[in-house]
Formats: C-alpha cells, structure tokens, sequence
C-alpha cells in the first residue's frame, strides 16, 4: 500500500505538483467575472515577450484576470504552502501529529498584533496590519520559547518539547486574552477585526506576493532541508544523539524557520486554521512517515487546497464572500475527526 | 579494531552521584559485559560511553579521548542500543536502518546508493532482509531486536554498546541474538560492552564481567571469578548455587528458602 521505490514517491510528489495546476486552473475559470478559458490562454501567451500574441481579453476581463484573480491565487498557493509544511515541520519537532501550524503563541501573536494595529495605528493606513500581525506572530512564538525554556530548565517534563507545547499554550492563551481586553475598549472596529481574525485573500496584490516570497522563500528551504533531521529526531533524543545529531539544535532551527514561515502567511491571510494538521496527514497517509516525503507533499498539497478553499469562499454566497478560515474549518473540522480516528497513542 | 578503556567514572544525574569512579576495559574484538543489581549504574556507564551524559574521569577508545571526538566522529565510531529504544510505528524497516548511516552523511546531505548498499548489508547479516518493506509495528519483538541492531550495524562501528539486549526476548530468542552479536564480533572484530541480567549468559558470551554495586566495581575478571555465591549473596542479597556448567562456565540457579 505504501511507496517504496524511489519512482513511486516521484510519481506521488508529480501528481501533488499537478494537483496545485488543476486547483489554479479551477480558480482561474470559476468566479463572479465569467472568463473564457481561449481567451485566457491567449491573454497568458500575450504577457510572454516577443511572442506577439494579442490579449483577446476585454481590458476590464484582462484587470480581472491579471490584477485580481492571478494575484489571489499566486498569494493562496503561497500561505497554503507555507501553513501546510509549518505544520508537518511542527509535527516533527513535537513527534505529535495533532500539532498546528499556529500553536506555540503565533496565531494568537499574530491575532493581538493585528488588532493592536486596527485599534491604536488605523491612522497609520492599512499596510501596517501585516507588519503588525508578523511582529505579533513572530513575537508570540519567541515569548512561548523562553517560557518552554524556563519551564524545562527547572521542571521534570524530559526533552522540553511537552513543557514547550504546554507553554505554548498558556502564552496563546494569554494574549487572546490581553486581545480581548484591547477589543472592549473599541467595539467600533470589532468587525474588521473579527473578519481579519477568520482569515482572507480579499486583498490579494502583486504587491503582498513580493513581500512575503523572501522570507517564505528562506524558511521554506530551511525547513526542507532538515527532513532528514527530523526523521532522526522521531527515534527520540537520545538515540538521535547516540547517531550524532544535536536534537536542541535542530528543533531550534525548525521551530524557527516555521515560526516565519507561519507569520508570513498570517500576516497577509489573517488566521486560518487547520490546513496545517490535515495536509500533513494526507501526506503521511501517501508517502509514509518520512519528512524527506512529508515536507515536498505537504508544500504542494497546502498550495492546491487552500487555492480550491479560497475559490470556494469566494463564490460559493456569491457576490458576497465566506472568510477562507470557516471555509477550511468546515472542511477542517470533519476532516481532523478522521485524523483522530486514525491515530495512535502519541508521546510529546 | 579499537578497544574501549573506561577510566575513574564518576557520574552525576539530579544531583545524586550514581557512578563512583567506575573503571574497566576490553582489548578489540572482546566483549565486556556489566552486571550488578538494578540502579547499581550499569546503563549509567553505557550512557556515558555513547556520550549521552557529561561524566568525570577518561573514556578511551583505542588511543583517542571520547571526550575529545565531537558528534559524529562518536557516533561512526561507537553505536548505542539502547534498552527499550523508540520504534516509530509507521516506520519502514528499511528506512529505520538507514537511519543508522547518520554519523556518515554531511549536514545537509542524504543518503545515498553507498549507504543503501551497507544498510541492505546489515540487514542481510542479522537475518531480516524479507522484512525491509515491514513496517516497525508489524514486528516481534525477535524480529525488531534484530532489525535495531541492524541499524546499529549500519553506522559500521568498531564497537557496540548493548544496554539489555535480551530483556523482551524468550530463552530461545535470547540466545538467537546473543549468537548473532557473538558472530558478528569475531567475523568483523566488533567489541561489545553489554549489560545483562541473566548471569548465567553473561558468563557464557563475555570475556569479561564487571560487577557493579550502588556505582562502584564490586569484582571484574572472569564469569569464574565473578559469579561465586559469596559475591552474589553479597551484591544482590540473593541466595543462589553455582555449578559449573558442560563447557566449564558456571551456571547460577537460584535457591529457595524453604522453611
């Protein structure tokens, strides 16, 4: 049932790859402006230089198609991308297949961030609720770190990595709080807020593309670099060290590289849940549980889903439009019961 | 061919001192096995040689200082196994002990057909290489026993260290194992320091016991000299006989205090 020649598991990461080409084809074609596949392809061929084809696409289409859609799903792929391999590189790091992309204090980072910059920087425009949620997300993980440091320094919880994720927790806990306490002084801003909070493409730019591809660019090669690492680590710590790894070192490395690789896409999706435990665990299903395999399918499977999510939000209460984290969780959520269902006993 | 001298051991853990300058050694190609009550510290210095904990005194390996050798240097050079080891579940046999060539790859590099080659080798040696596309849970506990010393085979080290090997096992399977290390050990020269509870086979497979007792060398030399039933009552309040066995080695059977 599993792959185990090396031309299954090329066959696997190429149908992943085709999978995030049929998910934008769907985008592409689907949606309030009825584009015409032909006229589409000839408008695509007319931006390749030289080749002197002409758009056959209205102006207002071609605005749609370059300006609107392209972009939305260019940003999809990315933040799914980047959402699904946190989460599998977390799993590892954690040896707990139930781990999220947002845990360790970055979606609730991220969350206080944000609305700390709608309510006290509005005035500031609307570019700065990105850089915000990044610094928020970024920071929330680093507080989460240095209380999982302290706790396992003094405490008894083994390796560090259960006192980490507890830690995680109370701080994400924390600054969903210190979120609320800043919300009920402003009520009047509670709805672009909570509309941030569910997550959205709905500003998707050119623009957002450029910033986040260098930081999704370099956490992404890091953390897929360290597939390998992570297979050493899931034999635990002490027989990774007996093999020569330095396991606090890579966990270091991976928890950082996911944690900007999370807010990256945070910063220009708001919060969306559960792309990155499920994703993952298809992955797992197909290839086994090697990250070598885990890490590449979890890339590509993260793109084409939330790229498919996203179109659902946008069409499906046509013309208005559904926030892309209800869209995930409502697929999510049933999803990560038969996750459940399939798992064992897990230890952290 | 390198041998493995351990010398004045001292090993702290919480703040309780659990080895009091412990010393022993084996020449290449020997095998040393310590034995002792529970807690008396016979993981404690295995731990120790695989460089899983900070200790006070040497441990050297041929000519070389362990301490002195970083990561992966010791881990080419000595492989751990250690008593209860972590299988994941969903993990093909072959994939597991191909995780065994990291001490050989570079940071960033993945194995490759030389690796495959000399893990397929290892597989071959202990016997399970029908079970190279099984998944780990789908084991015995035979079978896995034999599937994680492959993985400790294939880092090609010059000497293993043995933390319990035979505790899941039944008699038969025990000795299957202890055979198989034993030939292993004279075919390719490996020297092998083991812990072992039962100690009529420890004195049927190690050239040398050590004898330890709340972290210090209660007696070493030969399972002669080390299994009588003064020492043993002494060390392990047990009330045992000691016969010699057909090949000259002692047999220990315990005795019952019948009132």
């Amino acid at each position: 049932m599993r792959p185990r020649r090396p031309g299954s598991r090329a066959a696997l990461i190429g149908a992943a790859a085709a999978f995030v080409v049929a998910a934008a084809l769907v985008s592409v074609f689907v949606g309030a402006a009825n584009l015409n596949p032909v006229a589409v392809a000839t408008a695509m061929a007319g931006k390749v230089p030289f080749l002197g084809v002409h758009s056959g696409l209205s102006p207002l289409d071609s605005a749609v198609l370059f300006q609107i859609r392209l972009p939305r799903i260019v940003l999809g792929a990315l933040v799914g991308a980047l959402l699904a391999v946190t989460g599998a590189g977390y799993q590892g790091v954690f040896r707990n297949p139930l781990v999220d992309s947002g845990m360790l204090g970055a979606s609730a980072g991220a969350g206080l961030g944000a609305t700390i910059a709608i309510v006290y920087l509005g005035g500031l425009g609307p570019a700065v609720v990105p850089v915000a949620a990044f610094t928020g997300s970024l920071a929330g993980v680093a507080i989460a770190s240095l209380a999982g440091a302290i706790g396992a320094a003094r405490g008894s919880l083994g390796s560090g990595t259960a006192t980490l994720l507890l830690a995680g927790i109370a701080v994400g806990m924390f600054l969903t709080a210190a979120q609320t306490v800043v919300l009920q002084r402003s009520a009047q801003v509670l709805q672009q807020v909570y509309s941030w909070l569910l997550g959205s493409l709905s500003g998707a730019s050119w623009q957002q593309v450029i910033e986040i591809l260098p930081y999704a660019g370099v956490s992404v090669a890091v953390i897929l670099l360290h597939g390998r690492h992570l297979d050493v680590l899931s034999v635990g710590d002490d027989e990774a060290r007996a093999l020569g790894i330095n396991p606090q070192a890579v966990r270091a490395i991976a928890i950082g590289s996911c944690a900007l690789a999370a807010a990256a896409a945070v910063a220009v999706s708001g919060l969306i849940g559960f792309v990155g435990i499920i994703v993952p665990h298809v992955a797992r299903r197909l290839a086994g549980p090697s990250y070598l395999m885990v890490l590449p399918l979890s890339l590509l499977g993260g793109a084409g889903f939330l790229v498919l999510a996203d179109t659902l939000a946008r069409t499906v209460l046509a013309p208005s439009e559904l926030p892309i984290g209800v869209v995930t969780a409502l697929i999510g959520a049933p999803a990560f019961i038969w996750v459940l269902r399939g798992t064992r006993a897990v230890d952290t | 061919m390198t041998g493995l001298a351990v010398q004045d051991l001292f090993v702290t853990l919480d703040q309780t001192q659990v080895l009091h300058g412990v010393s022993c050694q084996t020449p290449p190609g020997g095998w040393l096995c310590l034995i002792g009550p529970n807690g008396a510290g016979k993981s404690t210095v295995l731990r120790a040689a695989a460089g899983l904990l900070t200790y006070g005194g040497t441990i050297r390996l041929g000519e070389a200082d362990l301490g002195s050798l970083r990561g992966r240097a010791r881990a080419r050079a000595i492989a751990y196994v250690p008593q209860a080891p972590v299988l994941p579940p969903d993990m093909l046999v072959a994939d597991y002990v191909l995780l065994g060539r990291t001490p050989h790859l570079g940071y960033l590099s993945r194995p490759g057909r030389r690796d495959r080659l000399v893990a397929e080798a290892a597989l071959g040696q202990l016997d399970v290489s029908q079970f190279t596309g099984r998944r780990l849970e789908q084991m015995s506990g035979g079978e896995r026993q034999r599937v994680v010393l492959a993985r400790a085979l294939a880092a090609e080290p010059s000497v293993l260290l043995l933390d319990e090997p035979t505790s899941m096992l039944d008699i038969g399977h025990q000795q299957q194992v202890l055979e198989l290390v034993d030939g292993l050990r004279r075919s390719a020269g490996l020297t092998v320091v083991s812990t072992l509870h039962d100690l009529t086979i420890a004195g049927q497979y190690a050239d040398e016991l050590v004898l330890l007792n709340a972290g210090r060398v209660a007696a070493a030399g030969s399972a002669a000299a080390v299994l009588t039933p003064d020492l043993i009552a002494q060390v392990y309040s047990a009330r045992v006989e000691v016969r010699k066995g057909h090949d000259g080695r002692p047999v220990v059977a315990p005795v019952r205090n019948v009132q």
